[in-house]
């Protein structure tokens, strides 16, 4: 009596979809979307704290800074950057890829003809800013990422300086480029942007997953708001302290 | 009245009451499953409990059924609005309920005007009514240990009804339209929403189909079927102001009755006591606040009359609670035609709210006090919420005010034993029929008639009808279709060339007021004769001063109601034709002339104890009545007292 | 422009209350499915606080057919909120501001003399404009038609007491039921996403052991066809649960989203389960 669950009934399914299985057409229908928008968000919430905290090893100085660096780049011979890596590009990709699509069928196919007057419903709804703006703060939030590892990873295509370990001096790099007022105006608005980006993708891959109901949901969306606010703050104290007094020949204060 | 000589046979099964149902299923003969089955086609019209629950089972049963509604999709039917609950004789609740209690509760308050042997049906299967809807995922309301709950309702002694909150026939019509989904996905059932039956298909005295308008094309189509089942619901509207929803109408019994049904008790209908009052002429419908209320509000009037003042302002002493008054042991919690005549006795003689002259007070103040504001607010909140959105008071601080509304209708095409009409072939199930209340309806019986026809009695009649009738081969392109075809087009084409002045809606407020007040809660030798004649000329005005724009070939929504409206205009009349032939008062109709002393209602066993069963004799002439005698051999005719 | 009072015809009553509002209107109107649409502004008079908003429309209709033009179309049929036919967008917010009710719920109460309503039709894909405001809803009853059921036939009911059913599940069950399929959740939703719809039906019958049995079908099912009807993707805006008439919880749609990785992730048929979450 159930129609059969064919994956040609599903909308923008890329004919070449690698997942041509029923288990694949169903990671790509409306729902399997939601899921693998959620699940890699999870992933990159919990990077991006991760990041946070290593960051705030410049305010140590540029010993830890580097320290830490270097640590990243050495760990298992090398091996655990690139594995790193390679799984944070598989997530941005299914990331990106899973929320665009989306993003192209309610624009394009769901509603052609829009309404003349359209307003908030408030209440109950949890429709903001932030979650209306979910594409273009995840695209800002992308060109960021692009250039911010070609600043710092790469240097603008420049040689690191070393110290005699071979450390390179990255906290250099990095105070160097926040001296730079559009560079760091950039930083900032693109993190205002990732804690808008958060603000509604921190509790909406929560709903996304299934792993909410009436009684956590109230929670979760405070708690959404909480981590954004942090997290922006953070990322955005840094630039900022940096551009201020920030000096890229310091040395360390400390140890040695 | 011109009485015909034809005495009904209502073709009832011999042996005891209680073997009836069973000895019929013996006797009557049956259709292999299989290919047999699917060579027959049924046309079910409504998507109702009855219609849509009908539909849906004889397509499981393997027929070929086409399924027609006027709404855009099965499940708005109007069941959809039943607030209250399901009745069902389980006995779950162990207060010796019985399918006989039931059987007893039913005739008696349909103060003994109903069929014996139906009802008696009706309570039998008024238990695996509920066990299909819980089967079907109907999510009633349960107690902690997961049984399923059970609340009183309408004065009966025992506990019986079922209930998904205040949505209980929304919940059973979602039974039904998942049930009928099904189907359709199955390819039994082919659904026609948005279909509105114009005509019904008559050759060689069998039903054989129906001619319908597609209402968002106008496209006029034909329809063959082996077998017609109407379940198309009830007429309240011919009131104008009515708790139905806009779209009721008698359009697809009428036409029917005009091919050759007999209309049965039309005069029967039933104004529930405890609705919205009418507020102005803008109005389009009453809400009904649910009779739930009575339980713990108490009726009144002001004792002077012309009190214009705020209900607060009036002192206890100045106060009538006339229910309490009048009914001692019952109080407000009289059955629903007594209590709605008891509104009108007090209103007639200029005690009334202050908001108008049609409208008494329900008030909380007292079991606000004894239970205090959460809990009334935990049963009552969503009403009180309602209240307040139409009339801007809150229940909590100031007595509601309500007023009588038309609620039902008794009254209905004329069907036997079999749910078959005058007409062979033609099945009518539901509130469309006449066949089970008698001349008023209980409370939370409605669903139970619809869902009992729907998914128990017309699958099983109308089977045994296909088995037996060997019924010749007759496809739409039969002359008989392309004929009534045409009427129907020429119909839809006259009504839009009258080009008058008078919209529909004030031709059928105009009908509504004459109904409302002559043939209404209370009614007269005088004024059903007025009535009569105020309608003959309302509808002399409708054939000249009707104004319609629009065309007939696109989606015209006041073509449509003027189509209805054109055959209530019909109805009212013979509505109060009956009400004038029936010289007694009973169950919801009430001649004032036929009263006790105490103003209650006065029945004449002896002259009345039949149903009448109108003929239509053709346009402008008088109907004729024939008559099925009512023969009671289980209960014992009794005068209802509430005192 | 049109001109309209809420007065009526000689023969109806004179009402004797006040002179009412005066209430200008921007209605769409859409002579059929394919034409173009636009905004028509209408104004009325002698509007009473106690009249619902389809009332005003069925008085600017009386007028408008006494001048000989084509009356508004829209749908509703009870007029008290529960068969979910009407729906109109007014003043950008389907079913109206209020939450928790329908369009034909909304009383004049609400507006003030010389206020401007906009008056939209809902506004999906797949709910395409057949006549001014009235739409086609008919996917809802697709999808339905693909596991919106518990695949039993009359006359097989086990007695109604012999499953046991734990309170909570049977009122998280009716918490879903009482959706009344008016498609606000679609028409409110930035993506035009059915899944508050969707949702509502696949969480009740999950909840009852009744509906067990085929909980995994049911979701792939439902989902595929909502899918492949054009609806737009949830983007959790909660809009829908705002506006939605018996303010069903998006918490239904997280209960989809169990249902449906459940059911993916083990298959259809082998989701074990007596009901319930």
């Amino acid at each position: 009596m159930f129609g059969n669950h064919n994956p040609s009934s599903f909308r923008l399914q890329p004919r070449e979809c690698v997942f041509m299985s029923s288990f694949g057409s169903a990671l790509w229908s409306s729902v399997g979307k939601k899921v693998i928008t959620g699940l890699t968000g999870f992933l990159l919430v919990g990077f991006v704290i991760v990041h946070l905290l290593g960051n705030l090893t410049l305010f140590i100085g540029p010993d830890a800074f580097n320290g830490y660096a270097h640590f990243l780049e050495t760990a298992v011979h090398g091996w655990l950057i690139y594995a790193f890596e390679a799984g944070l590009l598989v997530i941005f990709a299914f990331h990106i890829a899973a929320a665009v699509t989306v993003a192209v069928t309610d624009k394009l196919a769901a509603r052609k003809q829009g309404y003349k007057y359209a307003k908030n419903a408030g209440g109950r709804s949890r429709k903001t800013l932030a979650s209306r703006s979910m594409i273009i703060s995840g695209v800002v939030i992308a060109v960021f990422v692009i250039a911010h590892i070609f600043m710092f990873k790469f240097n603008a295509g420049n040689a690191f300086e070393k110290d005699a370990n071979g450390t390179k001096n990255l906290f250099k790099v990095v105070v160097t480029a926040f001296k730079d007022p559009a560079f760091t105006a950039f930083t900032v608005v693109a993190m205002i942007l990732l804690g808008m980006h958060l603000r509604h993708g921190a509790w909406s891959a929560f709903q996304s997953l299934g792993w909410t109901n009436d009684r956590w949901l109230p929670f979760l969306t405070r708690a959404a708001l909480v981590v954004s606010i942090v997290l922006a703050v953070g990322f955005i104290l840094l630039p900022v302290v940096l551009f201020i007094n920030g000096d890229p020949n310091a040395v360390s204060h400390g140890g040695h | 009245m011109i009485t015909g000589n034809r005495v009904l046979d209502a073709r009832i099964p011999a042996g005891p009451l209680a073997d009836k149902w069973d000895r019929h299923a013996m006797d009557n003969p049956l259709v292999a499953p299989g290919g047999n089955r699917r060579k027959f086609t049924v046309i079910v019209v409504g998507t109702g409990l009855a219609g849509g629950g009908a539909a849906a089972t004889l397509g499981e049963l393997g027929y070929n059924v086409l399924n027609f509604c006027i709404q855009d999709t099965p499940r708005r039917a109007h069941s959809v609005a039943a607030q209250g609950g399901i009745n069902a004789a389980k006995n779950y609740q162990n207060d010796a309920d019985s399918v006989h209690r039931l059987f007893y509760d039913t005739i008696k308050g349909g103060d003994y005007r109903s069929r014996e042997a139906n009802v008696y049906r009706l309570a039998q299967l008024s238990t695996a009514i509920i066990d299909q809807s819980v089967a079907m995922g109907v999510p009633f309301a349960r107690e902690y240990g997961g049984a399923l709950a059970n609340r009183s309702f309408g004065g009966v002694q025992v506990s019986r009804t079922f209930y998904a909150r205040g949505q209980t026939g929304q919940q059973l019509l979602l039974g039904v339209y998942s049930a009928l989904v099904r189907q359709i996905e199955a390819g039994t059932v082919k659904m026609y929403p948005r279909h509105e039956m114009l005509d019904l298909v008559v050759v060689d005295g069998r039903a054989r189909g129906i001619i319908a308008r597609e209402l968002t094309t106008g496209e006029i189509k034909r329809f063959a079927a082996d077998a017609v089942v109407l379940a198309t619901g009830g007429y309240s509207p011919v009131f104008y102001l009515s708790t139905n929803a806009v779209n009721c109408n008698a359009t697809a019994i009428w036409r029917a009755h005009r091919r050759g049904a007999l209309f049965s008790n039309p005069c029967y209908t039933q104004i529930h006591p405890t609705a919205v009052p009418q507020m102005g002429d803008y109005q389009s419908k009453l809400t009904l606040m649910s009779e739930s209320l009575r339980n713990d509000g108490r009726v009144w009037v002001p004792k002077k009359p012309n009190d214009k003042r705020r209900p607060n302002d009036i002192p206890e002493a100045e106060r009538d609670y006339y229910l309490e008054r009048r009914y001692p042991a019952f109080g407000n919690l009289v059955p629903r035609d007594i209590a709605a005549r008891a509104a009108k006795v007090e209103c007639d003689q200029g005690k009334s709210a202050y908001f108008s002259p049609q409208s008494v007070y329900l008030d909380f103040a007292d079991a606000i006090k004894r239970l205090g504001k959460d809990v009334v607010g935990d049963r009552y909140g969503n009403l009180f919420d309602m209240y307040r959105e139409i009339l801007g008071d809150s229940p909590y601080d100031t007595p509601m005010m309500i007023y009588p509304a038309p609620h039902y209708t008794m009254g209905g095409l004329w069907v036997d034993y079999n749910l078959q009409g005058t007409i062979d072939g033609l099945f009518v199930a539901g509130e469309a029929n006449f066949s089970d209340h008698g001349a008023n309806r209980l409370g939370a019986s409605a669903l139970m008639q619809g869902l009992a026809d729907g998914y128990f009695v017309v699958p099983r009649v109308v089977a045994s009808y296909l088995a037996g009738a060997k019924v010749s081969n007759v496809k739409a392109d039969h002359d008989a279709f392309k004929a009534v075809e045409e009427e129907s087009r020429t119909h839809l084409q006259r009504l839009l060339s009258i080009k008058g002045k008078r919209t529909v809606r004030d031709i059928h407020w105009d009908l509504g007021r004459t109904m409302w007040d002559k043939v209404g809660m209370a009614r007269n030798t005088a004024g059903l004769n007025e009535a009569i004649a105020a309608i003959g000329k309302l509808r002399e005005s409708f054939w000249h001063d009707l104004a319609l724009t629009g065309t007939a070939a696109d989606l015209n929504k006041q073509l449509e109601q003027a189509n209805r409206l054109c055959d209530y205009l019909e109805l009212g009349e013979l509505m109060a034709r009956d009400a004038l032939m029936r010289e007694e008062s009973c169950g919801g109709h009430f001649r004032e002339e036929h009263q006790t002393p105490e103003g209650e209602a006065k029945r004449d066993d002896a002259n009345f104890t039949f149903v009448s069963a109108w003929e239509y004799t053709g346009p402008g002439r008088e109907p004729v009545m024939h008559k099925e005698p009512l023969v009671f051999e289980n209960v014992e005719l009794k005068t209802r007292s509430y005192k | 422009m049109s001109d309209s009072s809420a007065s009526k015809g000689s023969s109806a009553p004179k009402d004797a209350a006040t002179k009412g509002m005066t209430i200008h209107l921007k209605i769409w109107r859409q002579a059929g499915r394919q034409a173009q649409g636009r905004f028509v502004d209408y104004t009325v008079h002698g509007i009473q606080q106690e009249m619902s908003l389809l009332e005003m429309l069925d008085i600017l209709n009386e007028d408008l057919i006494r001048k000989g033009d084509e009356a508004i179309e829209f749908d509703s049929d009870c007029r008290e909120g529960i068969c979910g036919t009407c729906g109109l967008v007014v003043s950008g917010v389907a079913h109206g501001k209020h939450a928790g009710t329908t369009t034909c719920e909304i009383r004049m109460r609400q507006y003030q003399d010389g206020d401007t309503i906009t008056v939209e039709p809902f506004r999906a894909g797949p709910f395409p404009i057949i006549k001014d405001l009235v739409v086609d809803r008919e996917a809802f009853d697709r999808i339905q038609r693909k596991g919106g059921f518990i695949s039993t036939n009359v006359g097989s009911a086990p007695d109604g007491n012999a499953v046991l059913v734990p309170k909570d599940c049977a009122d998280n069950a009716m918490d879903a039921a009482t959706c009344i399929g008016c498609g606000a959740c679609v028409a409110a939703c930035p993506n035009a996403s059915a899944s508050l719809f969707v949702s509502a039906k696949i969480s009740q019958f999950a909840w009852l052991p009744q509906g067990a049995p085929e909980r995994g079908r049911r979701a792939l099912a439902m989902i595929a066809q909502m899918d492949s009807e054009g609806f737009g993707d949830c983007s959790n805006h909660g809009e829908c649960e705002a506006v939605c008439p018996k303010q069903i919880s998006i918490q239904n749609i997280a209960k989809m989203r169990r249902e449906y990785i459940k059911a993916a992730w083990v298959g259809a048929d082998k989701v074990r389960s007596s009901g319930g979450d």
